[in-house]
């Protein structure tokens, strides 16, 4: 109990004494000036700014009916493809429903206004800058060794492909190549990093359709992948790992059993999970059908990744522009051909199963040698050369206060992330920090193509589909 | 479900070639002779085909490429280059499937009145792109059905993303942390 007296001010309650004038104002103002201060509007006096401005939905609301071109982009049909507009109900009888930002299916804080016709969705629209930090003018005042922990934290599941991406970006502009040991833990760990976040997926997918089970289950595999990912880089998440050069450290002692120990107990897991889902009746009824997208659509929004494959789409950036030596390395790309959520399901299944095979070659074909470049202009001096070499001790300064500059010139590296092609678009000036630094999220292309996937599907379903399209909103909105 | 081989080897192996000698661009550079068609080769990894287009070939330099096949809307960017003229940059990137090859297309936009046709009816998905580089550099597209700002608040002030948007210069926003009088 506190000792400070619960003093009131400006207390409203009627005094059993009638107040004299003057202090009736005085009270009165007290009110307003409390009122002002913590911003308490009360209904049925005029609204202050602040109000109007708090319930402004703005340009967030539905376009307007008639506009014919913009109707098209909300319903999601302006790809002409296999779609056929059905539009003889009445307009009169919609109803608009805000689904997020705080829900717990819309992963993040995304946004759907869905304009309902009783269950179907008519149109869709996503509102999506609810976690943007603005990012990539971050980026722009830091130094190239800085920005890795910038980057790590757009796509926060599968932060080793940012740093991947980035790092080959800058790695391009500079010219310098890597040595083989570096390049195979970096496989390594984006190919685990890949099964992390699908596990996520899957936890989340199946949590979305009422399989609380297979959350548990996810998360319990997914363990595995995070203490091994602790283990060699210090963090969990957000690792600043994979940096211009090669990588911050070498694998720890004792890391071929944890991959050996990984490659028994997530493939058995995963069987586990097909036991629990793909023959699961609910499951099919929530899944098989739902969030159709086509070929041509995954084109003409940009949809890459399991969500384009699921389609029929066999694209993948690890096969086609292989990066760090990714082709060295045999896999299967498995390519649905229905374009619905079970078919994503599957996708992701197989790649959980391709990207342990990978892990299971990195581990039996480990090449020996050093885990970074040795370009002492790019990365720091072994810690013992410090105290020998002036030389070393040089290096090591300008690199952590100057950091090092990086040729003029503009370059484009995309990888394969789980959730599609993660691209970073890189412009130099010439100086140590980027002059500009724009990442292609995967995400914001399928967030961006929700409305071809809802429109005129059940607001039920609409949960299916944003699991399966697996969006992560620190990549959306950057 | 099949584990598909992925499409055919067709371009993938297409020789180093520069500007409209490559058989792909060849069409295009003669439809564009205003656009200069180059094959960069970084210090390190693949070269990359980077077309430079005068703003007023642009709408029509995309429609051309997605005809010629490169129909996968990859990602839409804007760059300011501030002392430079033109002062901004559009930067799109554009993937053949079936040829499997990138191309990026840059066109130069002028500083004063930072404007060009929208991309939104040619590939569906530079709707948002568009939305991002209008929201963070305060470019126009022209024919957009919905201009809005998409990352920030609609009562923003300003691009950020433009070099002239000082980092240090926005008022950090608390609600309801008046000072008590």
């Amino acid at each position: 109990m506190s000792d400070t007296p619960n003093v009131v001010t400006g207390n409203l309650e009627a005094p059993t004494v009638a107040p004299p004038a003057a202090d009736e104002t005085q009270r009165s103002n007290t009110a307003d000036r409390r009122r002002e201060i913590h911003e308490v509007w009360v209904s049925g006096t005029e609204e202050p700014a602040w109000v109007r401005q708090a319930t402004d939905e703005g340009s967030q609301e539905m376009l307007i009916g008639g506009a014919e071109q913009a109707m098209a982009v909300q319903e999601g049909t302006i790809v002409t493809d296999d779609y056929v507009i059905e539009d003889e109900s009445d307009v009169e009888e919609r109803q608009i429903l805000n689904m997020g930002p705080q829900h717990p299916s819309t992963h993040g804080v995304l946004r759907l206004h869905l304009e309902l016709e009783g269950e179907t969705i008519r149109r869709v629209k996503p509102i999506i800058g609810y976690l943007h930090t603005g990012m990539e003018k971050t980026a722009e005042t830091l130094t190239y060794l800085q920005g890795g922990t910038n980057v790590t934290r757009m796509d926060y599941l599968s932060s080793f492909h940012v740093e991947l991406a980035y790092s080959l970006a800058v790695e391009q502009l500079l010219g310098i190549e890597i040595p083989p040991r570096s390049q195979a833990i970096r496989v390594l760990l984006t190919e685990l990093n890949r099964v992390s976040s699908h596990l996520i997926w899957l936890a989340t997918q199946g949590m979305d359709l009422g399989a609380i089970s297979m959350m548990l289950y996810g998360w319990r595999e997914r363990e595995l992948c995070l203490a091994f990912f602790e283990k060699v880089t210090g963090l969990r998440m957000n690792h600043n790992f994979i940096r211009p050069g090669g990588v911050a450290a070498d694998l720890p002692d004792g890391w071929e059993d944890d991959i050996e120990h990984m490659l028994k107990a997530i493939p058995a897991g995963i069987a586990e999970y097909e036991e629990l889902l793909t023959e699961n009746p609910i499951f099919l009824d929530r899944t098989v059908g739902v969030g159709v997208i086509t070929p041509s659509e995954c084109k003409a929004y940009g949809v890459t990744g399991p969500t384009a494959r699921a389609a029929g789409l066999g694209w993948d950036l690890r096969k086609v522009f292989p990066y760090c030596g990714i082709d060295r390395y045999e896999f299967n790309v498995p390519v649905g051909e229905h374009g619905d959520v079970f078919d994503r399901y599957l996708v992701r299944l197989e790649e959980m199963r391709q990207s342990l095979h990978i892990a299971g070659q990195v581990l039996e074909t480990m090449p020996a040698g050093d885990y970074r470049s040795d370009d002492r202009k790019v990365t720091p001096p072994p810690r013992k050369r410090i105290d020998e070499s002036m030389e070393a001790l040089i290096h090591h300064f300008k690199l952590f206060t100057d950091g090092f500059k990086v040729p003029m010139g503009e370059v484009y590296q995309a990888v394969e992330s789980p959730r599609g092609e993660l691209g970073v678009y890189l412009v130099s000036d010439g100086g140590s920090r980027p002059w500009r630094l724009h990442v292609r999220a995967p995400s914001f292309n399928h967030v961006q193509a929700l409305p071809v996937m809802l429109t005129d599907s059940l607001v039920a379903d609409s949960v299916a589909t944003l699991a399966s399209i697996d969006p992560v909103l620190g990549d959306v909105d950057r | 479900m099949t584990d598909n081989e992925l499409p055919s080897d067709a371009g993938a192996a297409a020789p180093a070639s520069t500007g409209s000698q490559d058989p792909v661009f060849s069409d295009l550079a003669l439809l564009f002779p205003g656009a200069t068609f180059e094959r960069v080769e970084p210090l390190a990894g693949p070269a990359q085909d980077v077309v430079l287009v005068p703003a007023e070939d642009y709408l029509d330099l995309v429609t051309a490429a997605r005809n010629a096949g490169f129909d996968t809307f990859v990602d839409l960017c804007a760059v300011d280059y501030l002392r430079r003229e033109p002062r901004f940059e559009v930067v799109i990137n554009l993937v053949s499937v079936e040829l499997r090859r990138r191309l990026r297309i840059r066109v130069g936009v002028d500083g004063a009145r930072p404007t060009l046709p929208t991309l939104t009816w040619v590939f569906t998905g530079a709707n948002f792109y568009e939305r991002e580089a209008f929201d963070l550099f305060g470019i126009d597209f022209d024919g957009h059905p919905d201009l809005t700002r998409i990352l920030l608040p609609d009562d923003w002030e300003g691009h950020p993303l433009r070099k002239d948007y000082s980092v240090g210069s926005v008022p950090v926003q608390f609600k309801g942390a008046h000072r008590a009088p």
